[in-house]
Parts: structure tokens; C-alpha cells; sequence
């Protein structure tokens, strides 16, 4: 461990992708493409290597950010090189590297032209990925963050499918419209705690742009600034996240994409949304979270993105735009959840970022497999595969049920962490997301039985392959993962437990998770007389 | 005799006419090129000059300078030849005219 | 012995991943041909054996195709290995599951005892810092992956891995012509793993996830057959029915975790207890939303529609599924919260009317159906609203007891309507049957002996468990309705006759009479072999005397109650809805006289108009009213009416309205920022091009004409710049000099 702690552990991982890029770039010719893939590979699963010793040697109880690494980097303008991560990051990146591999190695075939530059450009977003991840420096991060969009953009671009150029110029340019926000509202809050601007009275400390301590600053912040910078970083977010109504760029990407784009898109792009709300919104602006319409316009948000996510889905006829739009439904969770600011709604969010990332991922491979073989994604070209393909069809069905949370799987976990946490806070907010569930399980099972079920009659299918080795070797650690997170997710809960409480803290929800309604003698709590708008109990916060 | 700085301005100032000449009349490009380095050299002289008269070792540090930038500029005034005489098969300066208004 | 609880869920875990595991290698046959033809396309693929897609057998469809599959040569061990694992890991369950009651001794069982056996710490909730007596000691909330023996989950899992095993015995036989046969032995095998979980999880999580679980298990054998659009579509249809019961279920999970700090039995129900009148205001809405699960599940009134859709599924799944066990999970969720149910008299008045209805309603739509499964699942959907009137009245032992009889004589029907079907090469339609009790006397006289088990014939296991449940709502007493209970009772009274009707009109067009298929398929009606007859003949013997450890009016003659007694915990303090009245021996003997005559009555009419009139009557009634009969042998046009609000209107209709609002609005909002860009980036560009850039051109072109004339000057030569530069150098020098 302490070999670990003082190698600069995170910048190894976070440029070892980096360094592989390189090394194609200038040192295999274009025309090797088995080299390429070969060494893509190898160095995806360097990195993976590397960053595992992290879940070990995580210090579980230990408060505030490890494997820290701090250089100087602009010191007049109070910029450092700063890296750390706590048990939330921690997944986050081993996620990151986890899905770095599986989407490289499950590229071999789908990807037949430019592989040289196809293989620099996902290893460099894996490096822009974890940097984003890793860093505690706004300066840094927003740098991170901006240039991760570019080897998207040409990945989605370049590789796409038919509307390819339409939909990466969309997608650029509204993450980036939303990004532009937060980058000022760092820049507020950089001058807020320098020199003031617009009328504030700055605070006159040393300029920095370090997160724990900006953090400390905005956490003190008039509560009505609170609100303008939490709206400034909200824009960043939703959009990333995406939250509806800026859902609209993401069932695009996802649709052209090719499968490995949509796989890192969903299984770990659309997380940065979610953990910097996390991470930002929620310990920078608690009097602004804790404003009654602030939070209302959350849940209210994402409880519509769940309902409406589902219902859009149910009637897709294109089979990634489907799951695109499921990937909406499943994010309306996780904000619900964070924003349940509680215990168990964030320990459940970030679990279930992990969850989709897994579930979802696994299913953007598995239609890219059927898309590799057939070159269509509708859902009407298919039918009746379950004879041809039944491991392929297992696989499908395990996923999808992941996917609508059936117990002993991953999404279950979650989810019903997740519900948990909000029927805590409002019975009303349990209600309206359970729905969730039951359209979860209609526009999947519908899916299902489309793609598989019924007659094999169109002829096209009746000699598809099933599922090669590698493609087995690709998928089986997803459902490896699923299952381990379904039976046994307590080492998960473990890691995120310290960071939760303080997020939890820091906007001055219970840790515990607080009974909606409670008339038990002896506790103090008052009795509510119905279960109505359940406000959180007093007494517990 | 003893020599004074005239003797140094002399023939600083007749190794620049030289030199000044050779760049208005030769057409070959390399004895342009080498006209101009005639003329470098005149100036290091007369800057030599002036630091021994006046005690000041300024003049002689820019001579090395000048010396220096001269190198360079033979550097590239030779590459640009090269480059000349590959697309024009001719060292012919009468020829680069490509910049006529 | 009891410790190894754990191992009777297990058994079948085991089976299914080695079932399942098996079926995908020797389904494996075209995965090598896919790494090397998997990038070119369909042309490629032309050269790897052609896989037969109408194949009856999947171990013949590959006998001869592929040599790296091992099984390939040999299909038969491959179909033996897939029989051995699927019986015996459930037979060894059973045998454990007895073990394990007996090691803790059905004494100790109907004394109270409960055995826990905790397997591993799963789901953590958050930490507990609100320290009081109901919510527990301070520390961490958590779930822990544990099971539990009490009497409730003794009976459930006995019967359960009893009736359990024997359908996976009559199963290899009826299903041993069928493709897939490894397939569905897996799913079985899960089956019998999540409905294991779901009766011996010692939390409301892990009940949740056998509770799902056999959904899962559910969708998947219904939707066995998935070629047939009809089979995948009902599948579809159970799960999502499901999953909207399973929408309340766990909103009333959440409740009970906020109320009391845990989800474990052995703390919830305790503490509502001991302290009724703390809890008592709060767990109405709860129970309400734990029976919205237990009407998803059990197929009560608004939920049933998936029931008998379900039939669609192979015939042993019926009588497994949806019959014996799964089907009764709703009743044995709600007897197992008993104690909160009856905390909460709006809520076991709900029960009870939901159950009184679902029973009267689903008997009357039995009567008209002509799908021999159809009647049975109707008849499955009727006995079960009798079992939900039993805890609504407060009889939560009745309805348990009901369940388990419900189990034998449900489960020997369905099988032998399944050996029916088998004997007629898979004709469902009773219209077309008839006389067959002389060509099939096994099932014949099973199915006979079942019929007149659940029509309520004294001395029959059905008579007692319905006595009891009638006698209960008799008794009950509610305190915003006190006529209710009497309602009830008439209710459930018709419904006996009704029961005892239709099931005899079965029994009588089925087997009595002459045949009224074709002759050819009269010429091949043949007995089921031994495996599929031998579980026949034993649950029919459980028809007759499985009511026998229920006996009333006899002292000691009620074993069942003693030994379920301890699910019902004393509550502490007043106010608390009682559990039914003991009757007066007069009253039962005199309402177990009129359950006789109900029962006769309807027997007797079957008989007289089917088996002696030939359905003269009974066509004359549904001319005389054709609108009754239409609506009735359309089951009251429901699924009809489902389809139309929820599937094509809410769901469908709402999706495709919200996907135009989201093309058009939201997206449209994007593209239209898009648009509105692209035209003012137009305009600037207009206004560049032609009032700033012509600006610039303007003064460059004054400027070209005025000095067109210095052009000439330009001659590119380097050598001419440097004369006039020297020559400009000469002049200032010459200037200075003379003008110093």
C-alpha cells in the first residue's frame, strides 16, 4: 500500500492510454492493423492491470481524497496539477478502464477502415476519461473535460453510421453549449474567492483553482449566488447527463455511433453528468440543493426523464435509439436518486452509474452484434433468433433483465436503493418512479420478444452465426460483474459509503435514512398524520 | 606607419562597395550569396574598429553576432539556392521573379 | 440437518445451471463458423452446415452436423443427463426440505420455533442513528441473505418440493417428444430455486426476489413455445401484469422499512405487536400496496387477465406454476403479514371483497369457456379469490389450508387435463372431446376423484379447507360493514355451486359421452405412460385425504390450525381486528350442510343437463340470452377493454405521442436553436460580405486605380530593390553631406 500511495499511481493510470496512443501513432505503420489491434489491446489491459491494485488498497474508511498527487503547475493563476480520488472516483475509473477493454477488443471486427487512427483516438478518450475523473483542479478539469469531446466527435464522426455528421456536430456542440456555462461558473467562483466581480465582494485569498478548497468557498456562499452558480453548473451537467429536456443529442450519438462509441457513451460518458453533480453541485451549493423549488425542479426533472424516457422507448423501432432512450429512463433514476439527498439515494445513484454502465454497455455490444452481422438495426428485420443464436439470445435476456432491475442482478440493486432513498424523502416522488419499473420490463420484454420470439421468417437471419469466442469473451465479464453486484453488492456500498456520508453531510441530510412517516413510540419522531406531501422529518436533519 | 582606424574604414568601406556591387550586377545566385557575406564582414570590421578606439567591448560582442546570424543566413540562403535550382534548373536570380506585382 | 437449510433452494440452483449450462454447449453448434465467417457476411456463410431451423429435437437437428460437439453423437445421454439433473435436484430438495423440518421437529414448529439460517450480510441501507426501541439499535441498517424455517414456511415448502417433484416426473414424459427439452427443465429447475427463495427468505427482499424470481421462471415457460406468437405474447403479458403488482409490493417493502427500521420477519412483525395502536394508522396503505402485489401474483380481480392467458404454456407448468405454488405466493405473502393486516380492518375488508368477487366472478366466466386449460385456469383464478376471502375475513389458516389442498387437487387436474391433451395429440377444445373415460381410465378416474375434491364432496380434501373458509366468512364481523361478512359468505356459497357446475360440465364433456373428434384420432387415444400417471394417481390420493389434518368440530381433528397457529402473534392492547369467531358447533354443522347442498346442487345440474340432456339446456339459456352469454364466454370483453385503455392507449398511444412531442418539441427546440443560428449566421455574413468587407474594398480599389502606376516599379528582381535602395542611400548621404 504504501509503495502504492507514493507512486503517482493516477497519472500512470490516466497516461498509460496516452503513451499507447503515442506509440501507434508514430511506431506501427497503418498498414499492421493486427498489430495495432493486438498492442490497443494489450495497452487497455495494462491499464486495467494497473488500476485494479486501486480496489485494493483503497482505504475504505478514510475520509477525503487518496492517492493524492499535487504539482504547481500555472502558479500565478493558482493552477496545480492535482489529482485524487475517493471511493466514488474509484469506481468510476476502474469502470473507465474495465469498459477501455471491452470496448477495444470487441472493435476487431466492426471496425474496417482507418483502424490505425480508430484505436489512437478511443485509447486518447480513455486517457481524457480518467483524467476527468481523477483530477481536483477546475482549471484541469474543464481542460479534461472539453477535449474528452473531441476523440468522441471524430469516433462518432468518422465511424458512424448513416446521419454520422449530423449527429457529432450536434452532440459537440450541445455538450459544449452546456460546458461554456460551467466554465463560468468556475469562473465566478475563481474570482468570488479572489477579487469579487459584478457587484460581490471577493473574499481576497490566493488564487486557486483547487476543488476541496473552491468547494469550502461556494459551500459559504449567499444562498441566492448559491442558486446562480448551481444553474450555471447544472446546464454543464444536464446536458452530460442528460436530463430531460437536453436529452435530445443522445439517442442520436448513441444511434450512429459505432458499437465500442456507444458503449464508452453510455457506459461512462453520461456518468461525467451525474458525478459532477456529485461531486460539484451537491457539497458546492447545499443551500441552493437545499432550496425547496431548486430540488423540486430536480426530482420533478427527473422523475419526468424516467416516465417519459419509458414511454418513448416503448415505441422505438430502431433497436440502439431504444436503448438509447432506456438509457434516459435509467439516468431520470440516478438523479432521483442523488437528489433524494440521502444515504441510500446517493450510495444507490452512484451504484447504479456503475450498474448502467454495465448493463447498458452489454447491451450496446449485444446489438452491435447483430448489427455487424445483419448492417440493420431495426427491430422489424429481426424475429425469431432464439433458435438461431440461444446463447446469443442468454446473453440478451440476462442483460435485459439487468437492465429492468430483477433481483439478483445489478439493476435491482440500485434501483431499489435508489426508491429507497425517495420513498424516505416523498412517498409520492417512490410512486411516480416505480412506474419506471413496470415500463422498464414492457419496452424490454417487447423488444425481446420482437428480436427473438415468434416465427425465424425473415430468411436473411436463418444463418446468422451466433456469438463467436471473442464475443463471448467480451460480454461474459459483464455478466460477471452483474451478477457479483446482484448477489454480493456490499463491497460496492463499502467504497462508496465514506464519500456518500459526506456528500450526504455537507447538504445536511441525515445520514441515516430518515423515516417518511413514523408514529414509533419512543423515537421522538413526530407522528405525520398521512403519508401526503411527506416533508422530510425535522427531527432527523 | 602606424595604422589608424581610417586604414580600417577604408577598406571596411571598399570590401562593402565590393560587396554592394557583386549584389547589384552578379546574376549567379551563389556569388550573390557570397557578395553579401563580403558585406557581413565589412560591418564586423568596422565594429572592431570602433570597440579598440572607443574601449567598448559592445562592437565586438555584435561582431559576433553578425558572425553567428551569418552562418544562418548562409545556412538558409544555401537551402533556398538548392531549392531554387531544383524547380528552376538555373541559379539564375534574373529568373525568381514569380514575385512581380 | 436444519443448518443446511440453504441446501434445498439450492439443489434446484444446481440443477438449472447445469440444465442450462448443458443446453447452450450442445446449442452450440455454428460459433466456431461464426469467428471465421463472422465479419463477411451471409455469402461465407453459406459454407458452414446449414442449421436446420424446423428441427423437432435439438439433439437431432446437430446428430450429424457438427463433430466438436460431444453430445452431438449421442443425443440420448444428452436428454437422460437433462431428466436426471431436472428430477433429482429437486427430489434431493424435497428430501432436505423434510430433513430439515423434521431435524427441527414439527413439536417445536407448531410451538412457535423458527430457525434462521443467515448466509451472508447482502444489502446494507444506510446507517441507523435514530435510536428507539421499534427502529432498532444504533448501527447499520442492512438485509441479510437468510432463511427461515417457521411452521408457515415448513408447509409451504413441503408441499411445494412435494408437488414440485412429481410434476417434474410427469413432465419427462409429457414433454419428452418436445424440442428443447434441456431448456425447460433449466427453467423449471429456477422455478423451483426462486419459489423456494421466495417461501424460505426470512426478509421482504428476499421474498421480493423469489417473487420475482418465478415471474421470471413464469414468462419464460409460458412463453416456451416462443415460435407461437400467442405463447410469447402471454408471457409478456404475465411479466408486465406482474410487475404491476410488483409496483405496489414494493412500495408497501419501502413502508415497512420506514416504519420499522428492517425488513427482517423476525423483527417487523413482533414490534406491529407489540405496539398496534402506534403502528395501526400507518399500515393501512401499506397492506393496501402489499396486496396490490399479492393481486399481481395470485391474479385477483383487476390483475387476473395474465392467468388465463398462461395456459399458453406447456401443460406441466400449468399445473406447477400456475396452479399449485406460484399462483398461491400472494396468499402466502399475506398470511405471512398477517399480523399488519389485521392491524388494519380497511384492509382486510379489501381482501375480502377483492377475493369474494374475484371467486364469484372468475366461477361465472368457467362456465362458459370451452378450452379445457381455460375452464381450469378460471377455476385456478376462483379458488384462489377464496383463498384472499379467507385472510380478508381473518381465516388466515383457512386460506392456507386451502392453499395446500388447492395444491393437490388443482395440480392432479391440470395434469391430467395435460395427459388429455397428450392422449388427443394436443386438442384443447372440450367440444370436441367426449368419452374418453374408457380409452384413459387412469386420468379418468384421477380427474374424477380431483373434481369432486374441489367441488366440495364431503370426506374430500377441497370439502374441508372450503368448510372452513365459508364458516369463517360467516362469522366475520366488520366493524364499517357488518352485514359484509353474510354477503360474503352467499357470495362464496354460489360460487361452491358454480365450482361443482362447471367442473362437472367438464369432467362430463370430456370424458363421458361419445367421442366427437374425428376418427382418426380416435384410432390413436392412448393411456400417458408411467411417469406422467404414477404423479396422477399419487395427488389424487392427496385429493382424497389431504383434507384430513384439518378435521373441524373434532377435538384435536385440526392439526393444520394447531401447527400454523404461531403465525398468528397475539396482538398487544384493544381495538385490533379479531381473527374469526370460533363458530357454535350447531352454526358449522348447519353451514356445513348448506357448502353440501350448494356443492350437490351444482353437481347435479352438470350431470342432468350435460351428461343425461347433452348441453340442450344450456344451449336453450344462452339463446334465450344472448347478450349474458356472449359477454360471459368473452370473459366480460376485459382483455378487450385492458388492451385498448392501457396497452394501445396509455402505453402505445402515450409513447407515440410523447416520441412526436420529442421529435418535434423538445428535439425540434434544439434543431430550431440550430436553425435560427444557421439564418443569423447567414445574415451576418450578408452584412460582412457586403456593408463591412465592401468598405474595405471600397478604399482598396481607390487606392489600386490611384496608384496603378508604381506597379511598374515592381519588377521582382532583388537585385533592382537593392540598386534603389543604394541609390536611396547615396541620395541621403549626399543630401547630409551637403547640407551638414
Amino acid at each position: 500500500m504504501n509503495t502504492l500511495q507514493q507512486l503517482p499511481i493516477l497519472s500512470i493510470i490516466a497516461y498509460i492510454p496516452l503513451a499507447g496512443a503515442l506509440i501507434i501513432m508514430f511506431l506501427i505503420p497503418k498498414e499492421k492493423t493486427g498489430a495495432i489491434k493486438a498492442f490497443a489491446t494489450a495497452v487497455a489491459a495494462l491499464d486495467l492491470a494497473v488500476s485494479l491494485p486501486l480496489w485494493f488498497s483503497f482505504d475504505r474508511a478514510k475520509a477525503g481524497y487518496q492517492f493524492v498527487e499535487r504539482i504547481p503547475w500555472i502558479p500565478s493563476l493558482g493552477v496545480d496539477y492535482h489529482f485524487g480520488i475517493d471511493g466514488i472516483t474509484l469506481l468510476l475509473i476502474l469502470l473507465t478502464t474495465f469498459i477501455g477493454v471491452i470496448a477495444i477488443y470487441s472493435s476487431f471486427s466492426a471496425i474496417a477502415e482507418r483502424q490505425k487512427e480508430y484505436y489512437i483516438l478511443l485509447l486518447l478518450l480513455q486517457t481524457f476519461m480518467i483524467g476527468t475523473f481523477c483530477c481536483l483542479d477546475f482549471f484541469l478539469f474543464y481542460v479534461f473535460w472539453e477535449i474528452m469531446l473531441v476523440p468522441m466527435y471524430f469516433l462518432i464522426g468518422v465511424w458512424g453510421g448513416q446521419r454520422r455528421l449530423y449527429a457529432a456536430i450536434k452532440f459537440f456542440l450541445y455538450t459544449l453549449a452546456g460546458s461554456v456555462l460551467m466554465l463560468l461558473g468556475i469562473i465566478a467562483l475563481y474570482f468570488y474567492n479572489t477579487t469579487g466581480f459584478l457587484g460581490y465582494k471577493g473574499l481576497g485569498h490566493a488564487a486557486t483553482f483547487s476543488v476541496p478548497k473552491l468547494t469550502a468557498v461556494a459551500a459559504a456562499m449567499p444562498p441566492e449566488l448559491q442558486v446562480w452558480l448551481f444553474f450555471a453548473f447544472f446546464f454543464g451537467f444536464a446536458i452530460k447527463v442528460p436530463m430531460f429536456p437536453f436529452h435530445t443529442w443522445l439517442p442520436d450519438a448513441h444511434t450512429e455511433a459505432p458499437t465500442a462509441g456507444s458503449v464508452i457513451l453510455a457506459a461512462v460518458l453520461l456518468k461525467m453528468g451525474t458525478y459532477g453533480f456529485v461531486r460539484f453541485s451537491l457539497p458546492m451549493f447545499p443551500e441552493a440543493v437545499k432550496t425547496p423549488w431548486v430540488i423540486g425542479t430536480m426530482v420533478f426533472l427527473a422523475i419526468v426523464g424516467i416516465v417519459y424516457g419509458a414511454m418513448v422507448t416503448l415505441v422505438q423501432k430502431d433497436m440502439k435509439k431504444l436503448i438509447a432512450y432506456s438509457s434516459v429512463s435509467h439516468l431520470g433514476f440516478v438523479m432521483l436518486g442523488i437528489f433524494a439527498l440521502n444515504m441510500a439515494g446517493v450510495q444507490g445513484g452512484v451504484l447504479q452509474m456503475i450498474n448502467h454502465g454495465i448493463s447498458t454497455g452489454a447491451l450496446f455490444l449485444l446489438v452491435g452484434v447483430v448489427y455487424e452481422r445483419r448492417h440493420t438495426r431495426m427491430i422489424a428485420e429481426y424475429g425469431g433468433l432464439a433458435r438461431q443464436m440461444p446463447i446469443y439470445a442468454t446473453y440478451f435476456l440476462i442483460m435485459a433483465l439487468s437492465s429492468m432491475g430483477l433481483p439478483l442482478l445489478n439493476g435491482f440493486i440500485g434501483e431499489f436503493s435508489i426508491l429507497q432513498g425517495a420513498f424516505a424523502k416523498n412517498f409520492w416522488w417512490a410512486l411516480f418512479a416505480c412506474t419506471g419499473i413496470v415500463l422498464g420490463a414492457a419496452y424490454l420484454l417487447w423488444l425481446y420478444q420482437r428480436v427473438f420470439f415468434g416465427e425465424l421468417s425473415n430468411p436473411a437471419n436463418a444463418k446468422l452465426p451466433d456469438l463467436s469466442f471473442r464475443e463471448q469473451l467480451t460480454l461474459a465479464p459483464l455478466v460477471v460483474l452483474a451478477l457479483w453486484i446482484g448477489l454480493y453488492p456490499k463491497p460496492f456500498f463499502d467504497v462508496l459509503r465514506v464519500p456518500s456520508e459526506n456528500i450526504v453531510r455537507s447538504v445536511g441530510g441525515a445520514t441515516m435514512t430518515p423515516p417518511a412517516y413514523a408514529g414509533a413510540p419512543g423515537t421522538g419522531i413526530p407522528a405525520a398524520g398521512d403519508l401526503a406531501p411527506a416533508a422530510p422529518v425535522p427531527a432527523v436533519r | 606607419m602606424t595604422i589608424t582606424i581610417n586604414h580600417f574604414l577604408i577598406l571596411s568601406f571598399l570590401l562593402f562597395a565590393i560587396g554592394f556591387f557583386g549584389v547589384l550586377v552578379r546574376r549567379n545566385f551563389l556569388t550573390v550569396l557570397m557578395s553579401i557575406e563580403l558585406m557581413l564582414n565589412a560591418v564586423n570590421i568596422n565594429f572592431i574598429a570602433f570597440s579598440r578606439r572607443l574601449s567598448d567591448l559592445t562592437g565586438q560582442v555584435f561582431s559576433v553576432f553578425v558572425i553567428t546570424i551569418a552562418a544562418g543566413e548562409a545556412a538558409i540562403g544555401l537551402a533556398l539556392t538548392i531549392s531554387l535550382f531544383r524547380q528552376r534548373k538555373t541559379l539564375n536570380v534574373e529568373e525568381a521573379n514569380t514575385m512581380k506585382g | 440437518m436444519k443448518d443446511l437449510l440453504w441446501l434445498v433452494p439450492l439443489f434446484p440452483l444446481a440443477g438449472f445451471l447445469v440444465n442450462g449450462v448443458l443446453y447452450l454447449i450442445s446449442h452450440r453448434t455454428r460459433g466456431e463458423a461464426a469467428d471465421a465467417h463472422g465479419s463477411q457476411g451471409a455469402p461465407a456463410l453459406a459454407a458452414a452446415p446449414a442449421p436446420s431451423v424446423h428441427g423437432e429435437n435439438p439433439a437431432h437437428t446437430h446428430a450429424g452436423s457438427s463433430a466438436h460437439d460431444p453430445a452431438g453423437h449421442s443425443p440420448i445421454p444428452l436428454k437422460t443427463a437433462h431428466t436426471v439433473v431436472g428430477t433429482v435436484s429437486v427430489g434431493l430438495s424435497c428430501v432436505f426440505a423434510f430433513l430439515a423440518i423434521l431435524d427441527v421437529g414439527i413439536g417445536r414448529l407448531s410451538e412457535g420455533a423458527a430457525h434462521v439460517v443467515t448466509l451472508y450480510r447482502w444489502l446494507p441501507l444506510g446507517v441507523n442513528q435514530a435510536v428507539g426501541q421499534v427502529h432498532g439499535p444504533a448501527g447499520e441498517w442492512f438485509v441479510d441473505a437468510a432463511f427461515r424455517l417457521d411452521s408457515l414456511s415448513a408447509l409451504m415448502i413441503a408441499f411445494v418440493t412435494f408437488v414440485g417433484f412429481l410434476i417434474h416426473v410427469y413432465s419427462v414424459g409429457y414433454m419428452g417428444h418436445e424440442e428443447g427439452y434441456g431448456r425447460y427443465f433449466a427453467y423449471l429447475n429456477l422455478f423451483m430455486f426462486s419459489m423456494l427463495l421466495l417461501v424460505l427468505g426470512a426478509n421482504f427482499l428476499l421474498l421480493f426476489v423469489g417473487w420475482e424470481g418465478v415471474g421470471l421462471c413464469s414468462y419464460l415457460l409460458i412463453g416456451y413455445f416462443y415460435d407461437r406468437d400467442a405463447a410469447a405474447d402471454a408471457g409478456k403479458k404475465a411479466f408486465v401484469v406482474n410487475r404491476i403488482g410488483d409496483f405496489g409490493f414494493i412500495l408497501g417493502i419501502f413502508g415497512i422499512f420506514s416504519l420499522f427500521g428492517s425488513l427482517d420477519f423476525g423483527k417487523v412483525f413482533p414490534a406491529a405487536a407489540a405496539h398496534p395502536s402506534a403502528y395501526a394508522p400507518y399500515l393501512t396503505l401499506v397492506c393496501l400496496c402489499l396486496f396490490v402485489g399479492a393481486c399481481g401474483k395470485s391474479a385477483q380481480f383487476p390483475l387476473y387477465v395474465w392467468l388465463p392467458d398462461a395456459m399458453a404454456g406447456p401443460t406441466p407448468v400449468s399445473a406447477l406454476i400456475h396452479a399449485a405454488t406460484m399462483v398461491t405466493a400472494g396468499v402466502y405473502m399475506v398470511a405471512r403479514c398477517n399480523v399488519l393486516f389485521r392491524l388494519s380492518p380497511d384492509a382486510l375488508l379489501v381482501v375480502a371483497v377483492v377475493g369474494g368477487f374475484t371467486a364469484l366472478f372468475a366461477a361465472t366466466i368457467g362456465v362458459a369457456q370451452n378450452d379445457i386449460k381455460k375452464v381450469l385456469a378460471y377455476s385456478t383464478v376462483s379458488q384462489l379469490g377464496y383463498m384472499f376471502l379467507a385472510c380478508g375475513v381473518g381465516a388466515f389458516v383457512a386460506g392456507m389450508f386451502h392453499v395446500m389442498t388447492h395444491a393437490f387437487f388443482k395440480a392432479c387436474l391440470f395434469l391430467g387435463s395435460g395427459s388429455v391433451i397428450h392422449a388427443l395429440g394436443g386438442e384443447q377444445d372440450i367440444r370436441k372431446m367426449g368419452g374418453l373415460a374408457s380409452k384413459i381410465p387412469v386420468t379418468y378416474r384421477t380427474f374424477l376423484v380431483a373434481t369432486l375434491a374441489i367441488a366440495g364432496v364431503p370426506l374430500l380434501a377441497g370439502f374441508f379447507s372450503k368448510d372452513a373458509i365459508l364458516a369463517a366468512a360467516f362469522e366475520a364481523h366488520f366493524a364499517s360493514a357488518p352485514w359484509l361478512g353474510r354477503v360474503l359468505w352467499a357470495a362464496a356459497l354460489f360460487t361452491a355451486g358454480l365450482t361443482a357446475f362447471y367442473m362437472l360440465r367438464l369432467v362430463s364433456l370430456t370424458f363421458w359421452g361419445k367421442f366427437r373428434g374425428g376418427t382418426e384420432q380416435e384410432a390413436q387415444i392412448h393411456e400417458s405412460p408411467r411417469s406422467m400417471t404414477v404423479p396422477l394417481i399419487v395427488l389424487a390420493f392427496l385429493s382424497v385425504v389431504g383434507g384430513y389434518v384439518g378435521i373441524p368440530m373434532v377435538r384435536g381433528g385440526d392439526r393444520i390450525g394447531e401447527f400454523l397457529h404461531p403465525i398468528l402473534l397475539p396482538l398487544a392492547g384493544a381495538g385490533a381486528h379479531t381473527a374469526a369467531h370460533e363458530a357454535a358447533a350447531s352454526t358449522e354443522a348447519l353451514l356445513m350442510a348448506a357448502s353440501v347442498a350448494a356443492a350437490a346442487i351444482g353437481l347435479a345440474l352438470a350431470y342432468v343437463w350435460y351428461a343425461k340432456g347433452e348441453g340442450a339446456v344450456p344451449a336453450r339459456i344462452a339463446a334465450r340470452f344472448p347478450g349474458v352469454y356472449r359477454a360471459v364466454s368473452n370473459k366480460y370483453y376485459v382483455d378487450e377493454a385492458y388492451d385498448s385503455v392501457f396497452v394501445q392507449g396509455l402505453a402505445k398511444g402515450g409513447g407515440r405521442f410523447l416520441w412526436d412531442f420529442d421529435a418535434t418539441v423538445v428535439d425540434g427546440a434544439v434543431n430550431g436553436t440550430r436553425h435560427v443560428t444557421v439564418g443569423l449566421s447567414w445574415l451576418s455574413s450578408f452584412f460582412d460580405q457586403y456593408v463591412v468587407d465592401g468598405l474595405v474594398n471600397g478604399v482598396a480599389n481607390t487606392l489600386q486605380a490611384g496608384f496603378r502606376g508604381f506597379r511598374r516599379a515592381q519588377t521582382g528582381r532583388v537585385q533592382n530593390y537593392a540598386l534603389v535602395m543604394g541609390g536611396g542611400l547615396f541620395c541621403l548621404v549626399a543630401v547630409y553631406l551637403l547640407f551638414r
